[in-house]
């Protein structure tokens, strides 16, 4: 299985990276541009078929290691693939 | 008395703490290596500075995994001294040894300078040869400093005294320019609870010798071991 | 074993294959003559870009041999990843600069980290721990945004592998010219120590002694980024993005303690940093500095992307890998600390006895070339040089034609504010300038200090270079480098011990830039030898030319400095309301190609100062002097924008409050604005105590130079009277240091960020 994995900042955390893009955008011909928010994107390939049980695993490793629960939150979207043996 | 410091692959202060440790206030420093299961016998402990695991991912995340962090979090719930400075400090709320989260610096770079904080609580093991409200003068050198955590527990943090430090000018006043990294509440120090933890975005190990033409980073490491020394006063009795 | 299976050489490569890879016919007609036969085209490729400029130094080497390489001090000269001195108590300082400016102006950020961690390589891989890192960086002016843009991606791109890998960055210099605005210019020092006898070099000594790869997986990356870095710019140059290679600072850093640890533990032969040319020019450079041959299989390379032919694999560029020549027996030991460290390490070949680079894909071999041929018997050129038909045109300036100064204190205000002279700091905070707990003197001053731990020494660097002067007198220009270079470490309290050099310059085919480069090498190397300070390593960048168009000829130096005891530890501001202040040296009408020139007249011509050698070196001993005895309280070097900015930059460069000066400047013969904006050299400005001051003034007129009392050190501003031949009142004006310190500290700011 693929897991697509997003981690964004959780709402009402400033978030200066964004803020920067944002004003960035603005200045450049967008003023309709009104917030922007960054986050991180990981693709993680699994050697799991079980649609369960991969989920499992993906919530686990999101909680452990990839978002911090005090700013961040996170979601994912399984699919499946073919991965090469 | 014996200080650890914990070396996680891409920490780059562990050398300097290691050098005051030992040739400025005279203790015994020894390097523990990040896949250790054990601390041995130390009286306290040192997560340095630096880019542990390059700040991949957040900064401190891979590294409060680490095999040694179990030891730490052991010797610390024993109540051990553990001081963690800049990316320790990181590490320290990564592992959830202290409350919080780092965001990125407001003005989003990386920052090198000078900056004063001043002493809230002069009554810790980092802080007792400090005089209440005095303001230190320590370097800071992070991009991600800016120290975030929900209201229930900062309140928690200001009703236990647990901010150690807090950002200022020269004079002692907490004002918008002389927070250098928009950090909640001018917070660049805080403790636990249990009063034997304490990370600290500013490194004291750049100012603990005359010749860096500032010592004011020596009384936190002069604080920890009169601190120890009176604690072994105790145990003795 | 046997090696029948010959490279093959089925397909004839035809001229245009040839061409591409930046090679002329005569120079294919000698690879034929060197391999008896046709190159295949992996072989092409690899004889490409070791005969590239960039590799093979085949326009300046003949030029290089100028340089003064010798000296007492000297451990190891030109022709190592680094040059060495020794600087006593078994240690040896180790340093080298190197450019990297075509990878930055096609990606700034990665261009300028990965030259950082270029040159931090060229250091521990001779078993120093680097423990400074300076920049010496050029770009446009700052009112056009691509030029901010290229500053700030660079500034962040030095910042992002420096401070990650540990390495304080302690100084440098930049400033600001249009010519620079297509060829950034981002030159990087390195400086290391090394317990003398233990140096490791990049040898391959030793038949039948394994060759390891250790470090970052190869990929496609930088393929062909030393030819590019020997070809002209054109408007699709930006388009060549996917040439630059990304930089990762952490692996370097467990690299760098990995290194440290093959040292302690005395498992190598040899090493080298696979930089330019990679894996090709790492394994020819070791084997023909041993004599020896080396044996590659490319089928046990660890790779990042498949299907790689062997020809990715000898040209890539990926960064953050070494060769090594490990002792017999020690392999084992050798991996065990890679492994500790997770590092990738193979065993990718073996020491040979035949001379010959030979490589291997599996059984079959697929290229096979003398390492000599490759690494030293590439072409080289005396090539063409003429001094460019408008150099007379530059040099004539009729000063009459310009209006003498008439408000000092506003071209005062707007020297300070112009970038080139402004403060910095907006730069070097963004370094970690303090990690390793060595930098006594922080960026800022005439030069960086870092101490020694374990002894009582510490090392003064600087990096300098007047581009303009070079362009205006090159030879002179070269000079004039060379002693504010050593100036700024003496007013330091350090004498200098060595230099590295970076020559950067244009097209080296055109004669007028060869007319150039030959003028500035000699005039360093006079100044070199004048001044006892030996050349141990340096770099070349040529081709810095966009359309057509040159930058203005840019060596750069970078300086080291000795400083024997703590208390001689000397910086340029002043320390005290009440003390002296004096000027060390003659002002002339030394105009031409001034800093004021430029931004209150907007000419870059003229004659350049003259710089009188031993007028120069009769300073440095005096200065030394004082400082040693104990009896001056700071030194400043007096050059860009002359003495008025100079005893400015006096009172309000501490770190700590501005201060002021009550001066008086004598009555003079010639221009005022010559007096107060001139760029004499050989000149200094000191502050000393009043009970010092008699000996002071002694020892200064016992040694022969002019000297000048200015005024007296004060509390808060900065007032001057400048004295008029009678019956004409003086000038007098008042500026509260504050404000000085206002627009020195944040012009640069305003001009980035739009505010501060």
């Amino acid at each position: 299985m693929k897991a697509k994995i997003y981690v964004t900042l959780k709402e009402g955390i400033l978030d200066p990276q964004g803020r920067a893009v944002q004003q960035s955008l603005q200045t450049l011909g967008f003023p309709a541009v009104e917030d922007v928010r960054i986050g991180k994107f990981l693709e993680v390939d699994i050697v799991e078929t079980e649609q369960a049980a991969a989920e499992a695993q993906v919530r686990s490793m999101c909680e452990k290691l990839l978002a911090n629960p005090v700013i961040e939150n996170y979601r994912y979207e399984l699919t499946e693939v073919s991965l090469p043996k | 008395m014996n200080i650890g410091i914990v070396v996680f692959p891409g920490s780059n202060c562990d050398r300097d703490c290691a050098y005051v440790a030992s040739d400025v206030i005279g203790q015994s420093a020894q390097f523990i290596w990040h896949q250790e299961t054990s601390l041995g016998e130390m009286d306290a402990i040192i997560l340095p500075g630096g880019f542990s695991y390059g700040d991949y991912l957040r900064t401190g995340a891979i590294a409060h995994l680490s095999p040694i962090m179990d030891a730490v979090k052991a010797f610390a719930k024993q109540g051990g001294l553990v001081l963690g400075i800049c990316n320790g400090f990181q590490i320290l709320l990564e592992s959830g040894l202290l409350p919080g989260a780092m965001l990125r610096n407001r003005g989003l770079s990386f920052r090198c300078e000078e900056v004063y904080v001043r002493v809230e609580n002069a009554e810790t093991p980092f802080t007792n040869q400090c005089h209440p409200g005095q303001v230190l003068k320590i370097p800071i050198a992070h991009a991600e400093g800016n120290y975030y955590t929900d209201p229930v527990t900062l309140s928690s943090l200001q009703a236990n005294a647990q901010v150690i430090f807090r950002y200022c000018d020269a004079d002692g006043q907490s004002t918008g320019p002389s927070n250098p990294n928009g950090s909640l509440d001018h917070i660049a120090g805080i403790r636990n609870a249990a009063g034997n933890v304490l990370g600290m975005m500013p490194h004291p190990e750049r100012c603990a010798e005359r010749a860096l033409n500032n010592t004011d980073g020596f009384l936190v490491f002069q604080s920890m071991v009169a601190s120890l020394k009176t604690q072994a006063r105790l145990t003795a009795r | 074993m046997k090696h029948d299976n010959k490279p093959s050489t089925t397909e004839s490569l035809s001229k245009a294959l040839i061409h591409q890879h930046g090679l002329s016919d005569e120079e294919y007609q000698a690879i034929l003559a060197h391999l008896g036969r046709e190159p295949n085209l992996t072989e092409l490729g690899v004889f490409s870009v070791m005969w590239s400029e960039h590799c093979s130094y085949k326009s300046s080497r003949i030029h290089l041999k100028r340089f003064p390489t010798e000296g007492p001090r000297v451990v190891q000269g030109p022709g190592e990843n680094a040059g060495a001195v020794d600087i006593g108590d078994g240690l040896a300082a180790v340093f080298k600069m190197e450019s990297h400016n075509h990878p930055s102006f096609i990606e700034p950020f990665q261009g300028a980290a990965t030259g950082v961690g270029g040159i931090l390589r060229d250091i521990f891989t001779m078993g120093a721990r680097p423990i400074a890192l300076l920049d010496s960086l050029r770009f446009g002016e700052l009112d056009h945004a691509k030029n901010r843009h290229l500053l700030q991606g660079v500034v962040s791109g030095i910042s992002f592998y420096g401070n990650c890998i540990g390495v304080p960055t302690v100084g440098g210099e930049i400033t600001f010219n249009d010519i620079y605005s297509k060829n950034p210019l981002v030159n990087v020092f390195c400086l290391g120590i090394v317990e003398k006898d233990r140096l490791l070099k990049g040898l391959a000594q030793g038949e039948g002694n394994l060759v390891l790869y250790i470090g970052a997986k190869t990929g496609r990356d930088g393929i062909h980024g030393a030819t590019m870095a020997s070809d002209s710019f054109d408007d699709a140059s930006e388009k060549k993005r996917p040439n630059v290679q990304v930089g990762d600072p952490f692996l370097e850093k467990l690299l760098l303690e990995a290194c440290l640890e093959f040292l302690e533990q005395d498992l190598l032969i040899g090493i080298q940093d696979m930089g330019a040319a990679g894996l090709t020019s790492s394994s020819c450079e070791m084997a023909a500095r041993s004599g020896t041959g080396i044996e590659l299989d490319v089928a046990l390379v660890p790779r990042r992307e498949s299907g790689m032919t062997p020809y990715e694999i000898l040209l890539s560029e990926s960064q953050e890998r070494m060769l090594l020549v490990a002792k017999p027996g020690k392999q084992d030991a050798v991996l065990a600390i890679c492994h500790k460290w997770g590092i990738d390490a193979a065993v990718v070949g073996k020491v040979t006895n035949d001379g010959l680079l030979r490589i291997k894909d599996g059984t079959q071999t697929v290229a096979e070339i003398p390492a000599k041929a490759l690494a030293e018997e590439g072409p080289r050129y005396d090539r063409p040089a003429a001094p460019p038909s408008y150099q007379d045109s530059l040099q004539s300036l009729n000063l009459d034609m310009l209006p003498d100064v008439k408000n000092p204190d506003e071209v005062l205000i707007a020297l300070l504010g112009s970038p080139t002279i402004a403060s910095k700091a907006w730069v070097f905070r963004q370094y970690d300038y303090m990690v390793g707990t060595n930098t006594v003197v922080c960026p800022g001053s005439d030069a960086a200090v870092v101490r020694l731990k374990g002894t009582q020494k510490s090392l003064a660097i600087t990096t300098d270079g007047n581009s303009r002067y070079c362009l205006l007198n090159p030879h002179m220009g070269g000079s004039l480098a060379v002693a504010e270079a050593a100036r700024n470490l003496v007013c330091s309290g350090a004498e200098p011990i060595g230099v590295t050099d970076c020559l950067n310059f244009g097209n080296p085919e055109r004669p007028d830039i060869m007319w150039q480069f030959v003028m500035a090498v000699e005039g360093i190397a006079d100044a070199c030898r004048a001044l006892n300070i030996p050349v141990v390593s340096g770099n070349v960048s040529f081709y810095n030319e966009t359309n057509g168009l040159s930058i203005y000829p840019t060596p750069i130096l970078g300086m080291v400095g000795l400083i024997d005891a703590p208390e001689h530890i000397t910086t340029q501001w002043f320390k005290q309301a009440g003390d002296h202040i004096l000027l060390l040296g003659q002002t002339n009408e030394d105009l031409g190609g001034s800093e004021y020139l430029k931004v209150i007249h907007a000419r870059e011509q003229g004659i350049i100062p003259w710089l009188d050698l031993e007028v120069e070196q009769r300073l440095h001993r005096c200065l030394l002097e004082l400082i040693r005895q104990g009896w001056i309280q700071s030194a400043h070097d007096c050059s860009e924008g002359g003495l008025l900015v100079t005893l400015a930059e006096c009172c309000i460069t501490s770190p700590l409050a501005p201060l002021g000066a009550q001066i008086t400047i004598p009555p003079h013969r010639i221009r005022l604005d010559g007096v107060l904006f001139g760029e004499s050299p050989s000149r200094a400005v000191i502050s000393v105590k009043p009970e010092h001051l008699d000996a002071v003034r002694e020892a200064i007129v016992q040694a022969g130079v002019p000297l000048t009392d200015l005024g007296r050190v004060t509390s808060s501003s900065f007032d001057v009277t400048i004295q008029q031949a009678a019956p004409v009142s003086p000038i007098c004006f008042s500026l509260p240091g504050s404000h000085l310190a206002d627009i020195w500290k944040h012009s640069l700011a305003k001009q980035l960020d739009g505010d501060e």
